[in-house]
């Protein structure tokens, strides 16, 4: 198999999630191919299922794959560990990035690099790759001595994500509602993190996201609607502005994916 | 902050915080049954005996290294500076003093400024039976003393095996500055039962930590008194408690004089079958002792079933006029969501959860300013996670 060009592939899958009540599936059959340096967007409604398709590709441990595949350049991805994912190159950028409490910052991204990368790096060159990478977000060097994620800010923690996306160089990057709780200036920057990494042609990028804002500084090849587990339209960058003008209503009253009954709650 | 009842009249005794029986007589204190609050967490038959004040059988040397200029000898059991900061609240602590025969003393001078810390390395010397116990029974006692306006740091470092009763006696003098590190990585088989007892003079400074890794009983009684307004104690201890041990840490502060300072923090991790930790931290802010601030803190991480963390606060309060007095104790689990997190970005799951557990314990840790010792501290928890640090070049990436 040539590594020439990166490629995840998803096919028929299915997710489930326990529950009270028992398991409930909330992806019911995607289908998505994202290649090396393109660029897609996943938009819907709230409860489509966005965020279980990006916790499922970073294998999170509360999502079952009851069915389908997920491989990138052919490998099996669903059979590989959280950590393996991210070694193989799979980076999820999170809505809600946790706090570790006294992990420094420079520390954690020493660390992941480290895993990442199969050997620690250089560490003059390393500093001047965090020391630049950084500056393009416009962090303060002071950041990489704070606890991760510890009492930062809601910009504060998606600049994070893209800083360590930035320097772990997935082959496919998952960006989870990225632009969520971002303010004007906050999305130019972090925006502005994305392009750059996206200029590069290395990374294939997933853009989920509900709102149309960020794709005004992020063109999209691809934009992919999903509703109730699945997706239901597809399309160039004029699909994201037939949403932005009309919304998701005919994906979800009617539509022929309409949400069944009880579905809508689950993100 | 100010605490006035309904009545307008300041609170009143709550006994909340216990008022033992003080004595340098053994037969003086009763023979516990496990039931008394101050025993109950206790695994008495693992004591060895040593509520019984049995004759000394085991050996635990004791070397001091020390910076010139600080005075190190024997004292003779008579001496005055024995029983000076600590008067028995239980039977084991008054044994330990009938029984050491005297008590090695270290002594600063005042307004001395050590560049290097005096290390007292005590090391159990007792063999250890085909069972794995620790056969002998050892008693000693520390007395050491920071003379005005000096400014010091103390290392006890405790290793080896025996079944060891040790008082430990610190006079902080008025000015002086303290920092005083109490290392418990004892061999496997060891008991340890000891008092700890701090005097903190006019405008002093303590920071103490005390941190116990090792032992198969560990039963430690730090207890603080001031001689002086405007003294501080910071006592921060660490603790890693595995499949079953029995590491317990009971301190008493007590607020005498005014605008005396007081925190205390405590972090544990448990991990194994039978694993028990308890930390009972009480306070007492007498009635003199207006503009106390006094905050204590005891977290827990338990990483795995069949470990149990005990944790008990208590406060009590005589005076209605004061700065601040607060406690917290939380006991909780791996937090899974930070062990996602940090896999996702490549960390296989075990260094993972090592991240997480020195991550926990750093808050405390790097406090401590003896680098060999913090050092040791990590590698040891390192090891005990079983996995060796990685090669992570510590500096700052940012920088």
């Amino acid at each position: 198999m040539t590594a020439a060009v990166s490629t995840l592939e998803i096919r028929n899958l299915h997710v489930s999630v326990e529950t009270e009540e028992g398991p409930r599936e909330i992806l019911r059959g995607v289908d998505l191919t994202v290649r090396k340096g393109e660029t897609h967007a996943i938009m819907g409604p709230n409860g489509s299922g966005k965020s279980t398709l990006s916790y499922s590709i970073a294998g999170h441990p509360k999502y079952t794959v009851t069915g389908g595949s997920i491989t990138l350049d052919g490998e099996d991805v669903l059979t590989m560990g959280v950590d393996a994912r991210a070694r193989a190159g799979i980076f999820l950028a999170m809505q809600y990035p946790v706090e570790i409490p006294g992990v420094s910052v420079s520390n954690f991204l020493r660390s992941s690099a480290t895993a990442v990368r199969g050997e620690a790096p250089k560490l003059r060159t390393w500093v001047k790759e965090v020391k630049a990478s950084m500056e393009a977000l416009e962090m303060d060097p002071a950041f990489a001595e704070r606890g991760v994620n510890e009492g930062f800010s809601g910009g504060e923690k998606k600049r994070h994500e893209i800083l360590q996306m930035a320097l772990l160089k997935p082959k496919i990057a998952v960006l989870d509602e990225t632009d969520s709780g971002l303010d004007v200036d906050a999305l130019r920057i972090v925006s502005g993190g994305i392009e750059a990494v996206r200029a590069k042609g290395e990374t294939g990028i997933l853009l989920i996201t509900h709102y149309t804002r960020i794709l005004r500084y992020i063109k999209p090849e691809f934009v992919h609607v999903m509703a109730a587990g699945r997706i239901v339209d597809e399309g160039g960058p004029e699909l994201a502005a037939v949403l932005e003008d009309s919304g998701y209503d005919r994906y979800v009253k009617g539509g022929e994916a309409a949400a069944p009954a009880g579905a809508g709650a689950v993100s | 902050m100010v605490v006035i009842d309904a009545t307008g009249r300041p609170p009143m005794a709550s006994g909340a915080v216990p008022r033992p029986v003080r004595s340098r007589n053994p037969l003086d204190h009763g023979v516990p049954t496990g039931r008394e609050e101050a025993w109950r967490f206790t695994p008495l038959r693992r004591l060895r005996g040593l509520l019984a004040g049995p004759d000394a059988d085991g050996k635990v040397s004791v070397t001091v290294s020390a910076p010139a200029g600080v005075a190190v000898e024997q004292l003779d059991a008579a001496d005055p500076r024995i029983g000076r900061v600590l008067t028995p609240a239980d039977r084991v602590a008054a044994f330990a003093m009938a029984r050491a025969g005297g008590a090695t003393a270290v002594t600063i001078p005042a307004e001395a400024a050590l560049a290097e810390p005096v290390i007292v390395h005590l090391h159990g010397e007792s063999p250890r039976t085909a069972a794995g116990a620790a056969a002998g029974v050892a008693y000693g006692h520390l007395s050491i003393e920071v003379g005005p306006f000096a400014s010091a740091t103390v290392v006890l470092d405790h290793t080896g095996s025996a079944t060891y009763a040790g008082n430990v006696e610190v006079y902080v003098g008025h000015g002086a500055s303290l920092t005083f590190v109490s290392l418990q990585d004892w061999d496997a088989g060891a008991v340890h039962v000891g008092a700890h007892a701090y005097s903190i003079g006019r405008d002093a400074k303590l920071r103490s930590f005390t941190v116990t890794l090792g032992g198969d009983l560990v039963r430690l009684n730090p207890t603080v008194v001031y001689r002086g307004p405007g003294g501080d104690a910071e006592l921060n201890g660490v603790f890693f408690t595995d499949a079953g041990q029995h590491q317990e840490h009971r301190l008493l502060v007590t607020h005498t004089p005014r605008s005396c300072r007081s925190r205390v923090t405590y972090k544990g991790a448990l991990r194994g079958d039978a694993a028990h930790s308890v930390w009972i931290g009480d306070v007492l802010i007498e009635a003199d002792a207006v503009d106390t601030d006094t905050y204590e803190l005891n977290r827990n991480l338990v990483l795995t079933d069949g470990a149990r963390a005990d944790s008990v606060p208590n406060l009590e309060i005589l005076t209605g006029e004061i700065v601040g007095a607060g406690h917290a104790s939380a006991t909780g689990r791996f937090d899974d969501e930070a062990l996602f997190y940090l896999q996702s970005r490549g960390i296989p799951p075990a260094e993972a959860r090592r991240l997480v557990v020195h991550g926990f314990f750093a808050e405390v840790i790097d406090r401590i300013q003896v680098t060999e010792v913090r050092d040791r501290i990590m590698a040891t928890v390192s090891d005990r996670l079983g996995e060796t640090p990685a090669d992570d070049g510590a500096e700052p990436a940012g920088a």
